[in-house]
This record gives C-alpha cells, structure tokens and sequence, in this order.
C-alpha cells in the first residue's frame, strides 16, 4: 500500500522529479566513468611496469632490489627454480642478472644497466620480445649477442649489426670486458627503461661477469595479480630449504615498486576526495527536493494523521519514495554510465600533449576505462547511500507533526 | 525596490535558501581549494625541474640538447660572457657549466651519473646546487680533486666523505677518460633520483677530465621573475654568436610544458563538473519558488506587472542566492588556502610524490585567473541554467493562476 502510495506520490510533480533523478544520474556516470578510467589506467601502468620489469615476484637477496649490488647473489637458482615449479599458480620463471656497465659504440660512450637474460624463458615473462622495433630478440644459442632500448641505441648511435665494447665491474671486484654485436633494439614506452636497458644471453653474462652460476633474481609471474600474494607466502615459506650466503627474499611486485603503487594511491586518494565532495553538492542539491515534498504537503498529512495513519507510516512511506527517486537516478546513472564507458573503452581516448609526460610512467598513448563490477557498482552505492541519509531528515521530521496544526497549513 | 524584492522573497523560505547556498558555498570552496591544491602541485614540479640545473635560459651549441656529449662544446665561451654581462640585467644570476654522462665507480661499484662542473662561486645562486650539504663541505673555486655527492648516491656506493671516487666518461679525443676525486662533501635533494644522478667537480677539475682547454658545454641563467624569461630570450637571441643555441625552460622541459599547457583546461572541465552537480539543485529550487508561487505571480499580472519584469524579478533572486553563495565559498576557499598556506606535509606519501617529481611539501596556490574563472563558471551558468524557471514565471496567465487553489 504505502509503495504505491509513494510511488504516485514521485510522479505528482514530475518535472521535479526528472530533475533530482537527472541529478542523481549524472553523479552515478560520472563516478563510473571516472572510476573506470582510473582503474584502467592503474593496469595498464602496473601491467607494463610488470611486463617490462619485475615480474610478479622475485627472489632475490636480501636487500637487492633497494641497492643492486653485484655481489649480492643467488647462488643456486635452479633450486629456487625447482621450488617455484611447485607453488600452484605461479605460471612460468626466468633467471636473471644484472651489472652496471660503461658502453661505448665507435663514437659514444654511455653507462647502461646489462641484464642477463635466458631468451626462451623471457618470452614467456616479459614484453621485450614483442616490442622489437628493429632486428630480432636473442635466441637460446645466442653468445655476445645484445638487444639494446631504442633511446640507448640513438644516444650511442648504433643500429643492429654495430659493435658495442662493454666495460664493467665483475662480482669478484675484477673487470669485465667483452665485444657485443647488436641483435635488436627494442622500444618498451618506458623512457627511463629504454635509456639504459641492454640484455644479453645469461650463459654469456655469467661468464663475462665472473658469475660462477650464480643469478641476481629469479622473476616469477603468476595467472593473476590476485594469486600474487599466496604465491609469495609460500614461496617465502619454502625459501629457508635453499641454501645461501646472504639470506633470501620473496617480493612481490608491489614491493619492488614502492614508488607505484604509492603514486597509485596517491592518485586514487585525490579522486576519492573529489568524489565525495561531488557527491555531498549533489546530495544539497537534492536535500531540497526531499524536503519540499514534505512541507508543502503538510496539510496532507495532517488529514493523512487525522484519519488514522500512523507517524511510523508516513516515514515510511516518505523513505519510499526517496528510495524511489534514488534508484530510478541510480539506475539511469548506472546505465548510462556503462553505455559511455563501454564506448571509450572501444574507441579509447588520445591524450594530445600530455601523452609525451604520461609516457614516464608507462601509460601508452590511448587510454582506455575498464569497466569492471567493482567500478560500476562503488560509485552509485555510495551516493545511494548519502541521498538515503540525506532523506531520513524530513521522513523523521514529519513524525513531529500535529494534525491539528498542520491542517490548518495551507 | 526590484531588489529589496528578491531579497525578501528569497528570505520567505529560509531553510530552502540555507540548504541551496550550502550547495553553491560548498561547489564554489572546492573549486577554489582544489584548483589552489593542484596549481600547488604543478607550480613544484615546474620549481623542482627548474632547480634541476634546468634554470630559466640556457646558451648551449647546437645539437647539445639532443646529444650531450664533450663533442657539442662550446670551445670559447668568451663571446658568451661578454653578451651576458652587457644584457642580463644586474639582479639575473649566471653561469658555465660543463655536463656530460659518465660513470661513477669505487672499488665495489659503479653507477651511471651526470658529471657536472660548475662555478663554485656563481652556482648556489641557480640551482639547488649548495641549498643542502649536510656531511662535509660544498667546493671551493680551487678545488682539483674535490667531488660532492647526493646522499643516494653514498648510499648506493657503500661510501663516506672523504673516500675516493673514479669518473670515467668520454674525453674529446673520444678516447675514456679517467679521474680520481676525493668525496668533499654531500648534498640531499628533494628527489632521490636527482641525489643518485647528480655529482659535482668544478669547472677546471671537469676540463682537466675531458681534456679541454676553456670549453663549457653552456650557460645557465637565472631571471628574478619566471615571467622575465620571454623578452629576455629575445633580446639575447638578437646577439647570439652564430652556432649556439638558446633554449628556454620551455624548450628544455617540452612534457612539463605540455601537461602545463593542459592544465587550464583540466581545470576548467572540472569546474564545469562540479556546476552541474551545483546546477540541478539550484534549477531545482528555483523552479519550486516558482511554481509555488503561481498564484502571487498570477496576481502580479492580472495587476498589470509586464511578463519580463517578472523574469527580471526570479533572475534578480537567483542572482542574489549565487551571490551569496559565491562570497561566503570564495570567503572559504581563501581562508583554506591560508591556513594550509605553511604547507600540505605529503611526506608520508614522499615515494609516491617523487614519482611525479613533486616535493613532499605542496604549497596550495591561489592564482587570480582561477578565481575568475571559478566565480564566472558559477554566476554564468547559473543565471544561465535559472533562465528556465523565470521564463516558466513570465509565462504564467492571470487565468490559469487564479484557477489554481
């Protein structure tokens, strides 16, 4: 009874209330939409600082990934391998090392960061292979073979086939030295990446480096980021089986991207605040109309009071049809939302001049939203919620009404 | 009397007027505080880069910028000097460099960096070179063998004040050169990134290493005002001796200047934002004084009043309801940005900040053209959008009001 009461009730001033729907909408969109890109651009830079960098999870030792000390070692990677065979979810693992190391082409020289690396098994963990821009990845019988970033390979003007002297210091302190023939260049968007990156087959790096065997990390991915964490603990669980010098570590990406995820964060925290504040205009901005449609129907419910209704009834029938108004506004809002979402999501959006400074943190030149069950639903709860909160005033304030006075207002 | 009017009718219902100007006071604060908030942000990534050895105006030859290196010196920067000193006016700082890439190592490591050699005397004044040596002591001009370096880089390199360090990078014979330099003192900067790639030697110990005579590799200046650097550019680029560049921090930073260049309109897209979230309350309940007030407006016809005058009569009420709002939000807004005018602390985000390469503290910035903007985003459309229901008064017939009960 009430529910139909209340909903003829929305529609006796319908131009009102289009409006406060409209209202209500257009912060749902808004928050879907808004939510949605960031959302999307979050994976995006997490996806390619994972794709290009660390993987979903390291082992290292303790300390490596703050301050990459040559000495700082794996020893036994293939135990540390062996074990990561048999952690559920991890999907694949790869060896890897790195130094430090003076390049010089025919006419440039440039300090770059070299990393060993076993190509077959790169392919399978991190993107290099497939952003080749010019001659090929290394293959599994490669030696003193490199691929090279492409802004490394135009500081040092060298292209594939150019030879490239290496000169580094090796983990026993001697100096390591070889002749390196450019196999590709390979452009990850990553400008800092590609500034300084030059990977090389691990077997070759070992020896050049005076490795004896041992790696600086082995890089695990898993088959989703959600899985990342029970990996991680069962990996760090199984850690202390294998023997080593300098005491192992688990890290997950998260970890060995502090600087991420905290911008990440801070991103996130700012669009939260603005949300809010958006939400709670909106919500003034409906309190009238809430309002309204209770003191102008004073003698209403004073006749409605005068033959019998109860206090609790008018309440409720009030909340009704706040929550009416709310959630054919929630509903629109949800619905438009997504139909504008999903459509960017194909077309994405081209970010103009700001594309060369987004770039530096890895996002690519067209963004997309995405569009998820977290995104399109967060939003219009929470201002479901304040417009709730915003209504229970006048449903409560009609409780105090007195049937006589009140149908004496006109 | 048109005024005094409004400003009653829109007193008859009070609680509707507070709850309305809340809305406007609220949409108004934001616009101001997180508009102030965000020019905060961009104007100290813009410092920091300009601290960042960047500077106002730099000479440098052509090609440098593309490719730094020893070979895109400027062999005799005499020319250079005697321009500066007749243009710049006397209150702008100056002086040479020399920055090319190389290697730092000591026994254990090595770790790429930027070697920069500098005037020991002329460069606290232009970067954020000398602002901060916590361990040791910055150079002195006659220093040969002395090296300053960041904290992150210490760090990194397990070293101390004190100890050596071994430049390598390419001589001009483009054969590797080498130096040793003794650890003098150590500077901290606002980025860590900035303390890992930066190391300092002067000027003579940086030609000895490169095996040049007098060469620089540029000239940075530094303009008491940024607003200075336009005219002052084009009065050096009339004299510059042929060969050399001259680059302003706009051509120096071209991401920061385009995210810069986005940035107005950012912020006008989200001042429009918050309106619409404004503008459907203020529609809203201008429309219920209206409709409510069918038969009074009704009455005023029937008497003669002209439709317009009524239009003019709800546009004055609204104008007043936006005017209010504004000067209390923007009353607000001034008085957020003031409090916080110390400074926002976002050091417990310092990882996340530095990745933007903004400073951890963020001082909230009040320009005049936000304000403008936010106030005439406001009182436009918000005439604009009460247009609707005043046209809906002036329209109503003495008739059909007077039907109504």
């Amino acid at each position: 009874m009430e529910i139909l009461m209340a909903w003829r009730n929305v529609w006796r001033n319908p131009r009102r209330s289009v409006l406060t729907i409209l209202a209500i909408a257009f912060a749902c969109l808004l928050l879907i939409f808004m939510l949605s890109f960031q959302f999307g651009m979050y994976e995006v830079m997490i996806n390619a600082a994972v794709k290009v960098q660390t993987g979903h999870l390291q082992v290292i030792a303790k300390d490596y990934d703050k301050d990459m000390k040559m000495r700082w070692v794996v020893e036994d990677p293939q135990a540390v391998g062996d074990l990561m065979l048999a952690v559920p979810h991890i999907t694949a693992h790869t060896f890897r090392a790195n130094g430090f190391a003076l390049l010089s082409s025919r006419d440039r020289t440039y300090g770059g960061m070299v990393t060993g690396v076993l190509p077959a098994r790169e392919r399978e963990i991190s993107s290099t292979a497939s952003t080749i821009r010019q001659g090929a990845y290394l293959e599994p019988g490669d030696t003193n073979q490199a691929v090279v970033g492409s802004l490394l390979a135009k500081n040092l003007h060298i292209s594939v086939g150019d030879e490239l002297v290496l000169l580094g210091n090796a983990r026993d302190g001697s100096i390591a030295a070889t002749v390196l023939n450019v196999k590709g260049v390979f452009s990850s968007g990553m400008d800092e990446y590609d500034r300084s990156a030059i990977q090389i087959p691990l077997p070759y790096f070992q020896e050049v480096f005076a490795m004896r065997g041992a790696v600086h990390q082995v890089v695990a991915v898993c088959d989703s980021l959600t899985a990342v964490g029970p990996a991680q603990s069962t990996v760090t669980g199984n850690l202390p089986k294998v023997k080593s010098k300098r005491n192992l570590e688990c890290k997950s990406w998260d970890e060995l991207l502090p600087g991420l995820i905290q911008s990440i964060q801070m991103d996130l925290g700012g669009g939260i605040i603005f949300y809010l504040i958006l939400i709670v205009v909106v919500a003034f901005s409906i309190m009238n109309t809430f309002l309204m449609a209770v003191f102008e129907r004073t003698h209403e419910f004073g006749t409605l009071m005068a033959i019998g209704a109860k206090p609790a009834r008018l309440t409720k029938m009030l909340l009704y049809e706040s929550a009416f108004l709310t959630s054919c506004g929630i509903i629109l809002g949800i619905a438009a939302g997504c139909a504008l979402t999903i459509y960017v999501e194909s077309t994405g959006i081209t970010l103009g001049e700001a594309q060369g400074m987004l770039r530096q943190y890895g996002i690519p030149n067209v963004m997309r939203p995405e569009l998820s069950w977290l995104t399109a639903v967060t939003g219009p709860f929470v201002v479901f919620f304040i417009t709730m909160l915003t209504a229970l005033y006048p449903a409560f304030k009609v409780r105090k009404l007195k049937p006589v006075e009140a149908m004496h207002a006109i | 009397m048109q005024l005094q009017l409004a400003w009653r009718n829109i007193w008859r219902n009070p609680r509707r007027t507070l709850i309305i100007l809340t809305a406007v006071v609220i949409g108004a604060w934001t616009m101001l505080f997180f508009g102030a908030l965000s020019r905060g942000m961009a104007e100290s990534m813009l410092t920091n880069s300009i601290n960042n050895l960047t500077g106002h105006i730099q000479i440098q030859k052509q090609g440098y910028r593309d490719d730094p290196v020893v070979e895109n010196r400027i062999n005799d920067p005499t020319p250079i000097k005697a321009l500066l000193d007749q243009d710049l006016p006397p209150e702008a700082k100056w002086a040479f460099r020399i920055e090319v890439n190389g290697v730092a190592s000591n026994a254990r490591n090595s770790k790429g960096v930027t070697i920069v050699g500098i005037d020991p005397d002329r460069e606290p004044d232009l970067s954020f070179y000398g602002q901060s040596v916590t361990e040791g002591r910055a150079l002195r001009p006659d220093d040969a063998h002395g090296i300053l370096v960041g904290q992150g880089l210490l760090d990194s390199m397990d070293t101390k004040p004190g100890r050596k360090i071994v430049l390598m990078t390419q001589g001009a014979d483009k054969e590797t050169a080498s130096r040793a330099f003794k650890i003098r003192g150590v500077y901290r900067a606002e980025l860590e990134a900035t303390e890992k790639r930066y190391v300092f030697v002067t000027l003579p110990a940086a030609r000895k290493l490169l095996g040049v005579k007098n060469a620089v590799t540029s000239a940075c200046i530094r303009l008491p005002e940024r607003e200075q650097v336009g005219p002052m550019a084009e009065t050096l680029g009339k004299h510059l001796p042929k060969g050399l560049s001259l680059l302003t921090w706009e051509d120096m930073l071209p991401l920061l200047t385009g995210y810069l260049s986005m940035f107005d309109s950012f912020m006008f897209l989200w001042y429009l934002v918050v309106f619409v979230a404004m503008g459907f309350g203020i529609v809203n309940t201008t429309l219920m004084a209206v409709l409510e007030r069918t038969r009074e407006f009704g009455l005023l016809k029937a008497l003669g009043m002209k439709p317009a005058r009524i239009v003019r009569g709800v546009l004055t009420e609204c104008l007043i309801l936006l005017l209010v709002g504004l000067v209390a939000g923007n009353a607000l807004g001034l008085l957020t940005v003031l409090v916080l005018s110390g400074g926002i602390d976002l050091s417990f985000m310092a990882e996340g900040s530095q990745y933007f390469g903004m400073s951890h503290l963020i001082f909230p910035k009040l320009m005049a053209r936000d304000v403008v903007a936010a106030n005439g985003v406001i009182l436009v459309l918000g005439l604009l959008v009460s247009l609707y229901p005043a046209l809906k008064a002036g329209r109503i017939t003495p008739v059909e009001a007077m039907a109504q009960t």
